[in-house]
């Protein structure tokens, strides 16, 4: 029996909007990536049991996981969406065989990543993003040592925190300085979050204790004997230099936009957060009817965002397929707002407090900016000056988001390079033209589908 | 080479039960874990070569986003490791350099 509902994505806006799909009557597929529901922030919850170290924060999924014990919702583990056919439906593929789900309506969850951080050595074993080892807390409960944390951002304090709890506390927490000045002048919009705010400041608090640098940049991390890292940097203090068995990185997350682009789906780029956005309404939709977006694959703004922009999503598609009148669906869709801007009161400050510094967008010309192709900045640059003046044109001369990663790694940093060198604005640049598959598959496994899917790209 | 891991399990973890083997040396796993995690348990070092320059690379992003913990598993090449459960007797190999059609199973 074919369902009514597609969700790709099991993180807060994908459960959240599966159960009230479902207790609507609805037969939801739920399409997810990984062995177990609950995406990057819930990764892992059902089967982590006795992780405090983890922090309360985390243990707040176990509801939504709960909410998944529906006969109405299938939930399809391992499974990876390589294309969303506007005729024939969402196409995904696992253990090497694809599959063809088909439904009137679409909800795109798929999250976000994290935002590549290039410096020279960053493609290093020992340099990982700190989500990468926040994760490895999550699902193996390994714990990084010997570590230091290097960027900007909430989740910096919080892996530290997690890291202390556990007993594994970073060497050295390496910020590149934090612009507070203009973060404070945003800091009356974020009061709806004061709870936040204070979770955050008591993280903060937590951490005191681990040496800390401030307004750093000029990284570079280099190999040392025994698979050691040394680590460089430059404050006000002048060049350092430290050296760590593990360099954790973080500069923010982006919205993965992959999928939504590869539908050809309209987006924008959003000049706060730097990075691009599928255009929704408020209940979601997307510019395809059918098709609606909720959590961080539309626009940051965290997990308590996601599970209200997942049910408002949900009841949307309840009203559309009949099964809600329009006064139902605006009065349950009430407090979500509530929810909803309380949760987003927070970005401007965040956005303001924590921006991405240019150097990141722009790195220097021997970083390797593309990891797939190995692509240096420096040729970028050079590029860019000759003629290259576009993401395609690029992709054409320096292979730039040909590898498997398909851009995921390398766009942000192309495009700042691009703007950087023509001095073109980013939202002039792209977004980038995404073609599926999004994630690889073999030929082979398209040939066993029985049926080639259309190219309308 | 043989770089020590730069993990170490929190208190009251389970012990790796799951055996498989990496380029012909046991590689232990816990149940419920990736691939990538169980090679970054046992080492810190490379767990492939580019194809472009023969770079190390090791898992790095660890949600299917990077591609960078590319190996072979049981003969299909090009896997992701962040992607794939542990299970017990999976024969990993490291990949040096580009896999060719004839690598294939």
């Amino acid at each position: 029996m074919s369902p009514d509902l597609v969700i790709i994505g099991a993180g807060p806006a994908g459960m959240t909007a599966a159960r009230i799909a479902a207790e609507g009557g609805l037969r939801v597929v739920l399409l997810d990536e990984q062995d177990r529901a609950g995406g990057q922030i819930y990764r892992n919850l059902g089967a982590a049991a006795g992780r405090d170290w983890l922090g309360p924060d985390y243990a707040r999924g176990a509801d939504l996981l709960r909410g998944l014990n529906h006969p109405g919702i299938t939930h399809q583990p391992r499974a990876t969406v390589w294309r969303v056919d506007a005729a024939r439906g969402v196409i995904w593929s696992r253990d090497g065989e694809s599959h063809v789900t088909a439904a009137p309506h679409v909800l795109i969850a798929t999250g976000a990543q994290e935002r590549p951080v290039p410096f020279p050595g960053w493609t290093l074993p020992g340099v990982m993003p700190a989500g990468a080892a926040q994760i490895l807390m999550k699902q193996s409960g390994m714990v990084a040592q010997d570590a230091i944390l290097a960027g900007a951002g909430p989740l910096l304090y919080l892996v530290a925190a997690q890291m202390i709890a556990a007993g594994s506390p970073p060497k050295a927490l390496v910020e590149t300085g934090t612009d507070l000045r203009h973060a404070l002048a945003k800091l009356p919009r974020a009061l709806p979050a004061a709870m936040t705010l204070a979770k955050g400041l008591g993280l903060i608090r937590r951490i005191h204790g681990i040496p800390r640098h401030h307004g750093a940049r000029d990284f570079r991390a280099v190999a040392l004997a025994g698979g050691r890292i040394g680590f460089g940097f430059t404050t006000r203090k002048g060049p350092q230099e430290l050296d760590c068995g593990l360099l954790l990185t973080h500069l923010g997350v982006i919205p993965q936009t992959h999928l939504t682009r590869s539908m050809g789906l309209t987006h924008d780029y959003d000049v706060a957060q730097q990075a691009w956005r599928p255009r929704l309404d408020a209940w979601g939709g997307s510019s395809r009817r059918g098709v609606r977006v909720a959590g961080d694959g539309g626009g940051i703004g965290g997990a308590d965002a996601a599970r209200a922009q997942g049910a408002l999503a949900a009841l949307a598609i309840l009203h559309d397929a009949g099964r809600l009148d329009l006064d139902e669906r605006d009065r349950r869709a009430r407090p979500l707002r509530r929810a909803l801007a309380r949760a987003l009161s927070l970005r401007p400050f965040l956005d303001a407090a924590y921006p991405v510094p240019k150097a990141f967008l722009a790195p220097p010309d021997d970083t390797i900016i593309c990891r797939c192709e190995e692509v240096t900045a420096g040729a970028v640059r050079e590029a860019a000056a000759c003629g290259a003046h576009g993401l395609r044109l690029m992709r054409t001369a320096l292979r730039t988001g040909m590898g498997p990663c398909q851009g995921r790694m390398c766009e942000p940093t192309v495009t700042g390079l691009i703007a950087q060198t023509t001095g073109c604005a980013p939202s002039a640049l792209g977004p980038g033209r995404i073609r599926t598959p999004v994630k690889p598959v073999t030929l082979a496994e398209i040939a066993a589908l029985g049926r080639q899917p259309e190219e309308t790209a | 080479m043989n770089a020590a891991s730069h993990f170490r399990d929190a208190p009251g973890m389970a012990p790796r039960s799951i055996r498989m083997s990496l380029d012909g040396e046991t590689l232990l796993a816990r149940p419920g874990e990736t691939v990538a995690a169980a090679l970054l348990a046992q080492s810190g070092d490379a767990t492939r070569r580019t194809p472009v320059t023969g770079a190390g690379r090791t898992a790095f992003c660890m949600m299917g986003v990077c591609f960078d913990c590319l190996v072979t598993i049981d003969g299909r090449p090009n896997v992701q490791a962040c992607m794939t459960p542990a299970r017990d007797g999976m024969v990993i190999r490291r990949q040096i350099g580009a896999r060719r059609l004839g690598d294939q199973p």
